[in-house]
């Protein structure tokens, strides 16, 4: 069992025609993921690997009783299609686009924290449960079911770190990607509260760089709530340079808050081990669950 | 992306506020002719996109027509935090009571835009920040209200304003959210806004950040961005062009990598094992063997460069492709520096047989290569 999504989660793609979506269906269809419907506006009655396409998500979840979409649709329709899904009563969402709009991504969150509605990215390579269920892009080979849970606001940077855990025989339980923009769906607190509560995950790794303090918010709730399960934490951009952009939006360092230091101090003062090298977070975790 | 202060102004003056009399003069003639126009004291003020401009003496005052000749002449001449002026704005001098400071902006943890004002504005609005954040309002604004009438009222409020001057104010902070949802500001700001003896307000200063990933809403600006380039080194004019994220540094290990998080790491790696990483690369997720070309051109024509240490973790990024690109790169640029390389992930076998044939050396963890790149460019120093 998951976090978030698993084994009996039915999904929507939308942009199920376009070069990414149609890929990607593919290696999520092979990994048994529950691929219920696709929507490509104009593609409607069409088939895309074997899945009905639909003009519209309302006809897709009227037929399939889908509950979850994975978008990938550009970004200046990335937004229509985030509330077209929520409308139709999805309360999963995985946002693959990336490069959406500020003001757009704001919007789609309220939205969503109003209906009640999970976000997962955008600019995330998504979430997948090892074994049942994929929602992404991530490649599958470097994930096995396990007992850390993984958070990360990165992509390939988790994939290096889920190998590690994979050939430890760690595994994972779920390993989501909170996505590399300014504005994302989820916090790390909002996936540390799920698992806290899920009995598959032992410990947990998250991933962090610099920009934001989504970092610093969760050390924060380790502390004060207690989070009895090991955590190691990685923290990419130790040696950034202030004031420059590295690629993610939200890479952005802006005098303290943020840095890679504020981030690490505020882990170590909560007890979260922080690990300098992203092997060095399997070993860790290997020794935490020893004990 | 940056806008100049009086591109901001043209902007504001659109949408109702009051600015300074003042004009864009790009010779030492015509600041001269404006500063007869509209008067002397003047203020000219150095159009260059960075901030901190009045400490590092972008600002400068003149009191008849000839010294703002004179002063534009050598501001003309300047650079302002490496950055060459190449226009001012001569604007009349406000006779100012008190600075105020308002601004909007993203606040990443409650996924919102924020309203922040202060009666503290000016230069040093940073600093009352730390020292003393109950001088700063702030405001969430929630999208599916938007920020109205009465959140403007109450900000004026806070500041300490009444009558009508808590009506004037008001106006002013609802026509900058109107222009911050206009042009998705990612950051505006007034700093100061200057409350004049006779009590108006007046946008002594302005500044506008367009969200990048927006610009295709923005037509007009993007076209300027390509067109008048940025303060940028001629690497990353070069990787602008490939859609390549390049950032220089100042080290002898240059580095290529896919993903931001990973190439992050990797500088990081690099940094714990002693060495000095020469600049940041992300060739992004799928890169074609072109996009992987285009990037290792242009590490090799860094003359900081030693060594190269590419890191490859394929996922949607296909190893077979990347070999194939550097194999590209080499023909195309016809030396090569030392090159250190890890590769695995998505069609890897294939990658490594193509770079084994060709006498390229490739390795498996990315800590061993680190510490490869950084012994070779000890060696070579």
């Amino acid at each position: 069992m998951g976090v978030f999504v698993g084994r009996g989660t039915k999904a929507v793609v939308q942009g199920i025609t376009g070069t990414q979506g149609s890929f990607h269906t593919r290696l999520m269809l092979d990994y048994r993921t529950k691929i219920v419907a696709g929507v490509t506006p104009g593609k409607g009655g069409t088939q895309a690997h074997g899945v009905p396409v639909y003009d519209t998500v309302e006809e897709a979840v009227e037929k399939h009783k889908a509950d979850a979409s994975i978008i990938f649709v550009p970004a200046p329709f990335a937004a229509d299609a985030s509330f077209e899904a929520m409308e139709a009563g999805l309360k999963t969402l995985v946002i693959i686009t990336e490069r959406i709009p500020i003001r757009d991504a704001v919007e789609i969150m309220a939205y969503a924290k109003r209906e009640g509605v999970v976000v997962i990215g955008p600019n995330t390579p998504g979430i997948i449960v090892p074994d049942e269920c994929k929602l992404g892009i991530m490649p599958a080979h470097v994930f096995r079911s396990g007992v850390v849970g993984m958070a990360s606001r990165s992509g390939t940077l988790t994939y290096e770190i889920a190998a590690g855990l994979s050939i430890a025989k760690l595994g994972q339980s779920t390993c989501v990607g909170l996505g590399g923009d300014p504005i994302v769906g989820l916090s790390f607190v909002d996936v540390l509260e799920r698992f806290r509560e899920d009995k598959q995950t032992k410990a947990v790794a998250l991933i962090g760089e610099i920009g934001g303090n989504l970092e610093e918010l969760a050390a924060e709730f380790v502390a004060s709530e207690r989070f009895d399960k090991p955590i190691v934490a990685f923290v990419a951009g130790r040696t950034a340079p202030a004031g420059k952009r590295m690629g993610h939006a939200g890479a952005i360092v802006m005098g303290l808050a943020g840095t890679a230091q504020s981030k690490i101090e505020a882990f170590l003062g909560a007890g979260v081990r922080v690990a300098e090298k992203p092997s060095d977070v399997a070993r860790i975790l290997m020794k935490e669950l020893r004990r | 992306m940056k806008l100049h202060e009086y591109e901001a102004k043209e902007i504001f003056s659109k949408y109702g506020m009051l600015m300074p009399k003042g004009e864009l003069a790009t010779s030492p003639k015509q600041a001269r002719d404006i500063a007869t126009k509209i008067g002397v004291p003047v203020v000219i003020k150095a159009q260059v996109l960075v901030s901190g401009r009045g400490k590092a003496g972008g600002i400068l005052f003149a009191s008849s027509p000839t010294e703002t000749e004179v002063l534009t002449k050598r501001l003309l001449a300047t650079k302002i935090k490496a950055n060459r002026v190449q226009s001012v704005l001569v604007e009349e001098k406000l006779a100012v009571k008190k600075e105020l400071y308002f601004g909007i902006t993203t606040d990443r943890s409650n996924q919102k835009y924020v309203a922040i004002a202060s009666s503290e504005g000016g230069m040093d609005i940073e600093e009352v920040a730390a020292t003393m954040p109950e001088r700063i309002v702030k405001a969430l604004i929630d999208p599916l209200c938007g920020f109205r009438s009465y959140h403007a009222r109450q900000i004026a409020r806070k500041l300490g304003y009444a009558g009508n001057q808590l009506s004037d104010l008001t106006r002013i902070f609802l026509q900058l959210y109107r222009v911050a949802m206009d042009y998705d500001a990612e950051l505006i700001e007034i700093n100061p806004l200057a409350e004049t003896v006779e009590g108006k307000f007046v946008v002594a200063d302005a500044r506008l950040l367009i969200d990048d990933n927006a610009l295709y809403r923005h037509p007009e600006y993007k076209e300027r961005l390509v067109r008048e380039g940025t303060e940028l080194s001629p690497q990353e004019v070069e990787a602008q062009k490939s859609g390549l994220a390049y950032v220089s540094l100042d080290g002898n290990i240059g580095i290529i990598g896919n993903g931001a998080g990973l190439v992050m790491a990797t500088l990081d790696v690099v940094q714990l094992y002693g060495g000095r990483p020469a600049n940041f690369l992300d060739v992004g997720g799928g890169a074609s063997a072109d996009k992987m070309a285009s990037a290792l051109n242009l590490v090799l024509s860094d003359p900081k460069v030693e060594v190269v240490f590419i890191n490859i973790l394929g996922g949607i990024t296909r190893c077979d492709e990347v070999a194939n690109g550097i194999l590209e790169a080499k023909k195309r640029v016809g030396f090569v520096k030392p090159m250190v390389i890890r590769l695995v992930g998505t069609n890897e076998k294939e990658g490594k047989k193509i770079l084994t044939k060709a006498g390229i050396h490739v390795l498996d963890s990315m800590e061993e290569t680190a510490m490869r790149a950084v012994e070779m460019a000890k060696s070579g120093e």
